[in-house]
């Protein structure tokens, strides 16, 4: 499909008016991010993602308008019941409707997601620009850090961090946290080894910026693009490894609608009730497919070898 | 070579010392007492006493940690709270459970992955294209634990196909030589056993091998694509050689790199991720070892197992960078 637009574009170019109609276009959108964004709503299966994510906040914003149920409250008379006009997904082993427990889980998992990456994003971030812009033995301590850091399959280290802390939502989100820093603070020192010494930052220097003014206004914007796709990827992987230590019984804890959880309470019902276990693994597979499409777009609309 | 092997090594060692040390801290941070956490709430004050005088807790931190690296060093992992025995023991059968199921797994995503991700390249934009990437994205997006139990409640308890719990029939113990049970049976003579231990490895292997045959299709594809335009692809092509042949012997080679970067990650990953998928089949591997622990607050086990699995996560990374210039001669360093 991509390539059929390239084409088509490349095709625009040969014919002179046409160019000259791209050229104009050109003129008046003159900011990196409505480029962006304009790449990115061709991308049919960005659009995609985005439908997802959108779907998954309302639902989670309007639970308390959408269902009648409460999350934790239990009707033992409805126990396991299959999915019905009344439950739209089934009820769980203690009667609670499946439907309610998903929309509340909706904010949970978004809401996971959105702390660990903004506090991996923020705390990655930080490191890597001390780490890359001053060099010297702060980049190597850091570095050396980040080494240790993604020596540890990170589910594992965030399994250590959790049975360090205790089992909980909170811990677990710190812990998924902290075991994203060194990705994007990596990351962001590469970035900016690269950009410390381009000319602008030279001329920017010479002139007599302060470093913090540089690192604001000249290192940062240019290091985002790659920052935005980890971190819109980096959403999906939080989620999942929620769920993970959810299911391990090492996040939320019960009756905590977290879906990870869920399925972890669901297991035994596995061949009575298979919807108690089918709805909260879509969900989270749904959430973090949406996730991945807005990432993958993400990249390609922020790649400059994939436009013209 | 031997210098690059070497000083590869030596940077390891860094890394080496701070994996202790953060296992090391798993103990020692834990909030309050350790011999009381340890213990648990009940414990009378002599027992807490005697824990810490055992377990050195009260020394200052330096001294603990000079004792822990020096047992380390002798191969000593410590003793497990629940079963009493010496951890460096009763970890290696759970070890090979582990690294059985990882090599099956990585067997799976890599034949599988590779494939897909080449007749993907190949066939850009084909429906095949089409497809296998829709479900790559699809396989990267599911939680490993979910797939597990969907594959249970379709092949093991819907129709029957495949063992849904374990390595072996549980009436019919192997004797194990290696705790390779495959190898074993193989060395027994045993085929008929073979077969059985085989068919416990479907499952487990499939559910774990998932998410990383997804990410090498993926890397595949989008490799082989760059290296397919590349020039000397088509003086390959105009020179006459057949499409398989361009693929399979020119191509591949040059786009093989990332793609191992990815498979030496990703084995990593399996590692880890092996703790999900022993605890829902029953696998009797290192992920289950240290989950349990985890529930008993055996905290010996849970930081020797973290530290084996992490020791074998680095190992795997050095292969790798090894092979790397096997693979590619022009990678120096």
């Amino acid at each position: 499909m991509r390539t059929e637009e390239k084409q088509e574009e490349q095709q625009s170019i040969k014919d002179p008016s046409a160019y000259q109609q791209l050229e104009s276009e050109e003129m008046e959108e003159t900011s990196p991010w409505k480029d962006t964004i304009k790449q990115l709503r061709k991308n049919r299966f960005a659009v995609v993602g985005v439908v997802i994510i959108l779907f998954f906040i309302l639902l989670g914003l309007f639970a308390p308008l959408l269902t009648p149920y409460s999350y934790e409250e239990q009707a033992l008379v409805d126990r396991l019941q299959p999915p019905s006009a009344e439950h739209w997904f089934g009820t769980d082993d203690v009667g609670r409707d499946i439907f309610t427990r998903i929309a509340y889980g909706a904010r949970l998992s978004l809401q996971v997601g959105f702390f660990a990456v903004t506090g991996a994003l923020v705390f990655g971030t930080l490191l890597g620009i001390v780490a890359g812009y001053f060099g010297r033995w702060i980049d190597t301590i850091i570095s050396r850090i980040f080494d240790i850091l993604l020596a540890f399959p990170s589910i594992l280290l965030a399994i250590a961090i959790v049975s360090i802390l205790g089992a909980s939502l909170q811990n677990a989100l710190i812990a998924i946290a902290i075991i994203n820093i060194p990705i994007f603070g990596r990351l962001v020192r590469s970035k900016v080894i690269s950009l410390r010494e381009e000319e602008f930052i030279m001329a920017a220097k010479a002139q007599g910026m302060k470093n913090g003014r540089i690192i604001i206004h000249h290192i940062l914007p240019n290091s985002a693009a790659p920052i935005i796709v980890q971190a819109t990827l980096g959403f999906g992987t939080a989620i999942l490894d929620a769920a993970g230590l959810g299911f391990l019984g090492l996040g939320a804890q019960p009756p905590t609608p977290e879906w990870g959880a869920m399925l972890a309470g669901s297991r035994d019902f596995i061949q009575l009730a298979p919807w108690t276990l089918i709805v909260p693994g879509v969900s989270i597979m749904l959430v973090v497919l949406g996730f991945n499409l807005i990432g993958d777009g993400l990249r390609d609309a922020l790649d400059p070898k994939m436009k013209n | 070579m031997t210098a690059y092997i070497m000083r590869r090594l030596l940077q390891l060692i860094p890394v080496l010392i701070g994996m202790t040390i953060i296992t090391f801290a798993i103990v020692h941070l834990i909030p309050g007492n350790p011999a009381q956490t340890i213990l648990g709430e009940t414990a009378s004050q002599e027992a807490i006493a005697d824990l810490e005088e055992n377990m050195g807790l009260n020394e200052p931190y330096p001294v603990q940690y000079g004792f822990y690296i020096t047992d380390l060093m002798q191969g000593d992992l410590g003793t497990s709270l629940r079963t009493k025995s010496e951890i460096s023991s009763e970890i290696w059968p759970r070890l090979a459970a582990t690294l059985e199921l990882t090599f099956f797994a990585m067997v799976f995503a890599i034949f599988i992955g590779v494939n897909a991700g080449i007749i993907s390249a190949w066939k850009q934009n084909s429906w095949f294209d089409f497809l296998a990437m829709m479900f790559a994205l699809v396989g990267v997006s599911m939680p490993v634990f979910w797939l597990a139990l969907m594959e249970q409640l379709v092949f093991a308890q819907e129709l029957g196909w495949l063992p849904a719990f374990g390595r072996e029939l549980s009436g019919d113990p192997i004797a194990p030589i290696t705790h390779f049970y495959v190898l074993d049976s193989l060395i027994h003579l045993d085929f008929p056993r073979a077969l059985t231990v085989l068919k416990h490895l479907i499952l487990p292997s499939i559910a774990l091998g998932t998410i990383p045959m997804a990410i090498i299709a993926r890397m595949t594809r989008s490799s082989m694509l760059e290296v397919m335009q590349s020039d000397y692809i088509r003086t390959v092509r105009a020179k006459g050689s057949g499409q398989f042949l361009v693929i399979y012997k020119h191509a591949l080679k040059n786009a093989t790199i990332p793609v191992l970067t990815v498979i030496g990650l990703q084995t990593g990953v399996l590692l880890g991720g092996a703790i999900l998928t022993e605890t829902i089949f029953s696998w009797p591997g290192i992920g289950r070892y240290v989950f349990e622990a985890i529930n008993y607050r055996d905290y010996p086990v849970i930081q020797s197992g973290i530290l084996v699995i992490a020791f074998f996560f680095v190992i795997i990374n050095l292969i790798v960078d090894i092979l790397y210039t096997y693979i590619d001669p022009r990678i120096k360093y």
